[in-house]
């Protein structure tokens, strides 16, 4: 990757990748794909999000499943780790908690394919900076 | 396969359980299935909504309708009237406490306002090891603008208007101690990262560092230009190996980049960042203790002044922040100063992240704006105290704070009316207490840390705490005095004024605040020789209740000291001179005979 030399360029690596990222959410768009974060600091690795992650990325693959599987930091619900965040295009983030290689079989099953909620989520209770 | 046209998302948290939400799941299941709505329709129980004082909870997707106070009774009107007719129960809806609205959408909640993530923004949203994604959220951007436009004394002004205080504990002005040290004369000057996190129970800088490393190293350049530095140091414990990777990497992609190094932005400002690893000492969060252990020498610290923005690594002017004030750093400059000081109260301007740990039921990690109170966040967003006991206290400020209680329930979280209430913020370690912990146990612990952490240097600190931990051990054997009360206290205010360094002058405060609050357990302890919660052994027997025993020789058998006596199918006894107190007894008798007194 290049220098990023001045303010600008920064902005418009900046807008490229939001950009890419927008498609991504958008239902719309034919590159629309569903995202899963998988929370990976100290504690959740510690509770077993590392086998989780690793069952993600192969099974939504065998399955067929267009999907980005990217690891982040804390969310901060140490007490329902491992904790996944999961996108479907067009639809709000959705964060399940305790979730072993099982659950994550069956979010990939019923919410992932069929858009059926089930048990375990964890109702967002914060604003952004940006609320 | 079902295509669910409403979920409904029922709280499973212990506070909505207790208020029967599990028959409300029943409920709601059986008024779906008797209307014919088994397909159209799912409910779902859910982790905490952190709403636990209006709960029962009952969401109902996808339109965000948020019910409170539900109970089992209501399932039918709101299988019916919701699902069925398509209109929502009125008087289950949420009533604005302010404008005494319903309100439907749960995004409109004031409720909601209580956790703002600013120095957690992105952690839990990027992924660490990418710096695209970090760019993507604005990482880098407020480096720029400072860069293209601001000069380094224009800088700090933004840091000061914004009434940013240290998050590491002593709460000192942030854009002050940028200020000094830009003015302090030097041919090289260093910006230092405190990570050097270090309370028991505390986890807040770790998870900034391995959830958005950029933030911090985004800030320390911001930080050299403000004082006319050009090299960063971030001191970490090595126990921290994830952090580092993580830190390590953002290093590297960064200097990639071009966002750090040499003429960044084209400006002509180099800036580079080094890790220094430290042993995991306690003391080497104070900040001379901290530079002496970067230059190699022992982690001890100094008198201070001369300050570290005076005199600091290596002779000279240093300035030295903590994990998350350098978090808040960027947000500042590209939200702006007034913005950021609108969050908080008069004094506390902004957020602070805790870390809830203890007997509570949402341990992790919250950041609320300053002025919050240990209610709302302890039984609110923490879900309140776990297994329904009684809350007793809560630790902040680590081994240098102070256990708050009940009466402090509604004081607003500031440096000011923490210190006043006999504690301290802290880093933003919370340890939560119920009715079945020992204060004097407590104190015990603490002074436990300190004594093991204590560097030695002065006698206050390295003879004194170990005296008060040995008072203390006395106490919880029964065999304290109320003389050896007055000697507590006494010893405790002599170690707090006479002490080197700030371990040492705040080592006895958990030892004061818990004698403050929770003077009559003292009192127990010495007077009755008992002890409330039923943890310190020495003061509890285990004996038999002779209607109990049959004879069964269970508890004989199984004692390791061999203390019990008795022959079979007749009353036992339990020598209490040889009794070492492990439980065994009580564990294996199957017909309730053994009791604690």
């Amino acid at each position: 990757m290049a220098k990023i030399t001045s303010l600008n360029d920064l902005r418009k690596i900046k807008d490229e990748l939001q950009q890419k990222i927008r498609l991504r959410e958008n239902a719309d768009s034919p590159e629309a794909m569903v995202q899963i974060r998988v929370g990976m600091a100290t504690s959740g690795i510690a509770s077993g999000a590392k086998e989780v992650f690793i069952f993600l990325v192969d099974e939504l693959e065998k399955r067929n499943v267009d999907a980005v599987v990217t690891q982040t930091g804390d969310m901060g619900y140490s007490y329902a780790e491992p904790t996944i965040e999961v996108i479907l295009p067009g639809k709000d983030p959705v964060v399940f908690g305790w979730v072993d290689v099982e659950k994550a079989d069956e979010i990939i099953e019923k919410y992932i394919r069929g858009g059926e909620l089930v048990e375990g989520i964890i109702p967002a209770n914060y604003n952004t900076i940006d609320d | 396969m079902a295509n669910y046209k409403y979920h409904l998302l029922v709280c499973g948290g212990t506070g909505c359980k207790a208020s029967e939400s599990d028959r409300i799941v029943n409920m709601l299941n059986n008024e779906i299935r008797e209307n014919g709505l088994s397909s159209d329709a799912k409910v779902v129980t859910t982790g905490c909504f952190g709403f636990c004082e209006k709960g029962p909870i009952v969401k109902v997707l996808p339109d965000n309708t948020f019910y409170t106070r539900v109970t089992p009774e209501d399932s039918k009107e709101i299988v019916m009237e919701h699902l069925v007719k398509g209109r929502r129960v009125e008087r289950l809806l949420y009533v604005d406490p302010e404008t005494k609205k319903h309100i439907t959408d749960s995004k409109h909640m004031g409720f909601y306002q209580k956790q703002i993530r600013i120095a957690l923004r992105n952690c839990g949203f990027i992924d660490p090891e990418n710096i695209d994604e970090a760019i993507s959220r604005d990482a880098y951007i407020a480096l720029g603008n400072v860069l293209a436009g601001m000069t380094p004394e224009e800088t700090c002004n933004v840091v000061k208007e914004s009434g940013l205080r240290g998050r590491g504990g002593g709460g000192f002005p942030t854009g002050l101690k940028w200020e000094i040290t830009r003015k302090s004369q030097a041919d090289q000057k260093y910006v230092v990262c405190n990570a050097d996190e270090g309370d028991p129970g505390a986890f807040m800088d770790r998870s900034i560092l391995e959830g958005d490393p950029h933030a911090v190293l985004e800030a320390m350049a911001i930080c050299g230009w403000a004082i006319g530095a050009t090299k960063g140091l971030i001191y970490i414990r090595a126990e921290y190996p994830l952090a580092i990777k993580r830190l390590k990497i953002a290093i590297d992609q960064a200097m990639e980049y071009g966002l750090l190094g040499k003429d960044i932005f084209g400006s002509g400002f180099d800036f580079e960042i080094e890790l220094r690893y430290g042993a995991g000492a306690f003391v080497c969060g104070e900040e001379t203790a901290l530079i002496h252990s970067m230059e190699g020498s022992r982690g001890e610290p100094t008198f201070k002044p001369p300050f570290p923005s005076v005199e600091g690594y290596l002779g000279k002017p240093t300035n030295v922040n903590n994990v998350e004030t350098f978090a808040n750093i960027p947000v500042i400059f590209n939200k702006g100063a007034k913005w950021f000081a609108s969050i908080g109260t008069e004094r506390s301007k902004g957020t602070k992240v805790f870390a809830l740990a203890g007997k509570i039921n949402n341990v992790g990690l919250i950041e609320v704006p300053m002025g919050t109170t240990l209610r709302e966040v302890i039984f609110e967003i923490g879900g309140g105290i776990k297994d329904g006991k009684a809350f007793k206290a809560v630790q902040t400020g680590g081994p240098s704070g102070g256990c708050l209680t009940q009466k402090h329930l509604d004081t607003p979280i500031e440096y000011d009316t923490l210190i006043e209430a006999g504690s301290m913020m802290g880093s933003g370690g919370m340890i939560v207490m119920d009715e079945d912990d020992c204060m004097v146990s407590v104190a015990k612990y603490y002074l436990d840390f300190t004594v093991e952490e204590s560097c030695g240097k002065c006698s206050p600190c390295r003879i004194g705490n170990k005296r008060l931990h040995e008072m203390l051990e006395t106490i919880t054997k029964g065999e304290g005095t109320m003389e050896t009360l007055d000697k507590l206290k006494t010893l405790s205010h002599v170690i707090k004024d006479t002490s080197l360094c700030g371990l040492g002058q705040t080592a006895p405060n958990p030892v004061l605040s818990t004698m403050d609050n929770f003077w009559e357990e003292y009192l127990e302890h010495v007077e009755g020789h008992k002890c409330r919660a039923g943890s310190c052994k020495s003061l509890m027997q285990y004996i038999i209740i002779p209607e109990n025993c049959v004879g069964c020789t269970a508890c004989a058998r199984n004692c390791p000291v061999n203390c019990i006596s008795g022959e079979r199918k007749q009353l036992h006894v339990i020598d209490q001179t040889v009794c070492i107190k492990c439980g065994t007894c009580m564990e294996k008798c199957k017909f309730n005979a053994i009791e604690i007194v």
